[in-house]
């Protein structure tokens, strides 16, 4: 789509929205199960019998649990929530007789319904949001702490490539995901991803062997919905040498007044010459204009190069969330390793978000690029965090680094923290910075050209996020761009 | 077309406008000079609405509807144009689709149905290339990083394809030279017609030169204070505005 009709799709969107701000807000009636509240190890060992997993992997959990019960939640980013109470939560909820779940037909009609409503195709032959001629996307669609159904699967299967829940990796192919777990974000590596690697429900596995470029897009949509419970997934890639993927994970939440904590991991291994895209349109429940309710989403999501020429790229689009504290990572191991980072990160009303990415060089001739883009209004306050390692023998590094923020009114705050490390002198790094207010006159300047304000909102925010959009594959950058001006509505005056 | 009553507008507390009344009829193009701070762009502002321009009296209308009580885009929907002294740089949004968006959003203010893309794309390029405005500028965000005379041509631009029935002319001269000077006056008066009016105001009697105005208004201090024909320019060019303002 030319970038003239992705600026009039904005201003429809805009359009047809105005009542509806959070469309995903709606919560499923259905009966499900739960694990009893509170977090201890039977907790731990509930959602592994759940998951009919093995002796090891229960072990794995009972390890993390053990540590993460000496470790302290971290403070340092620039957001405030008031304490956490984790044994005041569901860590486990799952419609009654997910599991089972063979086909279509057998899933429970309002959790289809769910699906409908947020546009996510889970038949086969519908494409994504109903757009007619958009490429066919395979889903896996996980609903609290259990995938329901993954499409597509025969069809991926027929050219090696495996795609299914975590759940279902692990008792079908244990030898990967055994060999693989971990080995990105270790159980050890910080308070969230200890958590979660004790207690993670479910997310995604995919594997491409080598040579093979997976023949569509991968997808995982997590809807969050029973009250009181968190979601805690885990999604692990592993693309073999010379494979590509361009996958996507989207997420939304109903609109609740309590808050729900989601700490997911997601863990990339790219082999030698091997090539991921992951893109992340996340829209959970951001709460409502004073802060009250809002999805906690405290992620850890990190990918190791580790062969030569092996690319990773992350995308991520946050709209949604009381809190984002999130900063995906490329470790650059393999020589000639790239990783790059592009960000739209918008926060309203009472949001806070701290995110940004770490860049490690280890291989030579490593390259990473960073482009972040920023924007608040209302109350909300925005940081971008970002690490530039350069290690000793990484020799000939490249990194660019561009920051932009937007703000829009005078009660939000933009923040910038830029890390750079540099232990070999060969090293090139660029960084660039703007911040840029939406002023009053441009404002009126468009309306006076008859655009209503909301619209030359939207249209501007468009301007500034498009370098960042336009990474995203087609059909998800046309929802990821209602996203965002639906997500800044009532944000001016 | 436009009627203007005892309108007093005041700014930051200050009155700036005190009592000024004009009358624009279908067809006519009126200038309207006057020394710095008469109340010149704060008359543009008010009448399309701009946020602290407070009107504490009086009336306007365009075509019979008082237009004062109007949001900004309303008042443009309905025909208002105002080719700005200083316009404003809109960043990361192309020229073409800031266009599209604002021949959409007025069509759809007026309950007419949009026109098509392909229409509009003729429509501007055909208008662009009549002011020599380089086709290569339509992609680029709006008036950023512009030359002054490329922004007071994409005024014009712009009034060429929303066609108000009213277009406020604000300084458009200045940081014009003499042959860019015809190009947009060209413009203005191709524009020229019977079912549309122009205010033109401006500091120099030059501009004059090449759009003729049917009436020439003195604004001194906040009020019309002389009305006459064309002649009425050249004598204020010779003569100066002391004579009004030792009377006001």
């Amino acid at each position: 789509m030319a970038k003239e009709g992705i600026d009039l799709a904005t201003v429809d969107a805009v359009r047809g929205l105005e009542a509806e701000k959070y469309a995903a807000g709606f919560s499923t009636d259905i009966e499900q199960e739960f694990a009893p509240k509170g977090l201890n190890e039977d907790t731990v060992r509930f959602i592994s019998a759940k998951k009919e997993e093995p002796q090891w992997l229960l072990d794995w959990r009972l390890d993390a649990f053990a540590r993460w019960k000496t470790m302290d939640e971290p403070t340092w980013a620039m957001v405030r929530y008031p304490a956490i109470d984790y044994q005041d939560a569901t860590y486990y909820a799952a419609p009654k007789n997910a599991a089972k779940y063979k086909s279509l037909d057998e899933v429970d009609p309002e959790i289809l319904e769910t699906y409908k409503k947020l546009g996510i195709p889970l038949r086969e032959q519908e494409t994504l949001l109903g757009v007619e001629g958009a490429p066919r996307v395979a889903v896996d669609a996980v609903f609290d702490s259990v995938s329901v159904l993954t499409t597509f699967k025969k069809e991926l299967a027929a050219v090696g490539v495996i795609f299914c829940s975590i759940s279902e990796a692990v008792r079908e192919h244990p030898e990967l995901v055994r060999k693989y777990l971990g080995t990105v974000v270790p159980t050890t590596d910080n308070f969230f991803a200890t958590l979660n690697s004790a207690i993670f429900s479910d997310g995604s596995f995919v594997y491409v062997p080598p040579g093979v470029r997976c023949p569509m897009e991968l997808s995982t949509y997590f809807r969050m919905n029973a009250q009181g419970s968190g979601q805690f997934e885990r999604t692990l890639i592993i693309i073999d040498k010379g494979g590509y993927v361009s996958y996507l994970e989207g997420c939304t939440a109903p609109m609740r007044d309590e808050n729900q904590l989601h700490a997911a991991v997601v863990e990339l291994v790219a082999l030698e010459d091997a090539e991921i895209k992951y893109s992340t349109v996340q829209n959970w429940w951001p709460g409502d204009a004073e802060g009250k309710g809002g999805v906690y989403n405290f992620v850890t999501k990190r990918g190791d190069c580790r062969g030569d020429r092996a690319k990773i790229s992350w995308t991520q689009v946050e709209t949604g969330s009381a809190i984002t504290w999130k900063y995906p990572s490329c470790i650059l191991r393999g020589d000639d390793s790239s990783g790059e980072f592009y960000s739209i990160a918008i926060t309203n009303g009472r949001q806070q978000a701290d995110t940004g990415t770490k860049m490690i060089h280890l291989g030579r001739n490593t390259k990473s690029r960073i482009i972040s883009k920023g924007i608040s209004a209302g109350r909300a306050q925005n940081t971008y965090r970002g690490l530039v390692s350069i290690h000793a023998k990484a020799a000939n590094a490249r990194n660019f680094t561009q920051c932009d923020s937007l703000l829009i009114g005078d009660r939000c705050g933009a923040h910038t923290v830029p890390y750079v490390e540099a232990r070999n002198a060969s090293a090139k790094l660029e960084h660039e910075a703007t911040t840029t207010k939406l002023s009053e006159d441009q404002l009126f300047y468009m309306r006076q050209r008859g655009i209503p304000e909301e619209e030359a909102v939207a249209l501007l925010v468009n301007g500034f996020v498009r370098d960042v959009l336009q990474q995203l594959p087609m059909e998800f950058a046309v929802e990821a761009q209602k996203l965002v001006a639906v997500s800044l509505e009532g944000s001016v005056g | 077309m436009l009627s203007i009553e005892n309108l007093r507008v005041s700014v930051g507390g200050a009155e700036i406008l005190k009592g000024l009344s004009l009358v624009v009829p279908a067809g006519e193009v009126h200038a309207i000079m006057g020394p710095n701070g008469a109340g010149k762009s704060t008359l543009s502002y008010a009448l399309t609405g701009r946020d602290g321009y407070d009107v504490c009296d009086g009336s306007a209308t365009l075509d019979g509807a008082d237009i004062l009580g109007m949001a900004p885009e309303e008042r443009a929907a309905r025909g208002l144009f105002l080719s700005f002294q200083y316009p404003l740089e809109i960043p990361g949004v192309p020229t073409m689709s800031f266009l599209k968006a604002a021949l959409n959003a007025q069509a759809k203010a007026r309950g007419e149905a949009e026109l098509p893309a392909t229409d509009i794309l003729r429509r501007v390029r055909a208008r662009a290339e009549t002011l020599r405005i380089n086709p290569d500028l339509l992609k680029r965000p709006l008036n950023v990083g512009f030359s002054g005379g490329e922004k007071k041509r994409m005024e014009i631009l712009q009034m060429m394809v929303l066609e108000p029935k009213l277009a406020i002319l604000d300084e458009t001269d200045s940081g014009l030279d003499i042959d860019a000077l015809r190009i947009v006056a060209d413009g203005v008066n191709a524009l020229r017609g019977p079912d549309r009016a122009m205010l033109v105001i401006t500091h120099y009697q030059r501009l004059l030169d090449y759009i003729r105005p049917d009436k020439v208004h003195v604004l001194v201090a906040g009020r019309i204070v002389d009305t006459g024909g064309p002649e009425l320019a050249l004598r204020l060019e010779k003569e100066g505005y002391d004579r009004y303002l030792a009377a006001a």
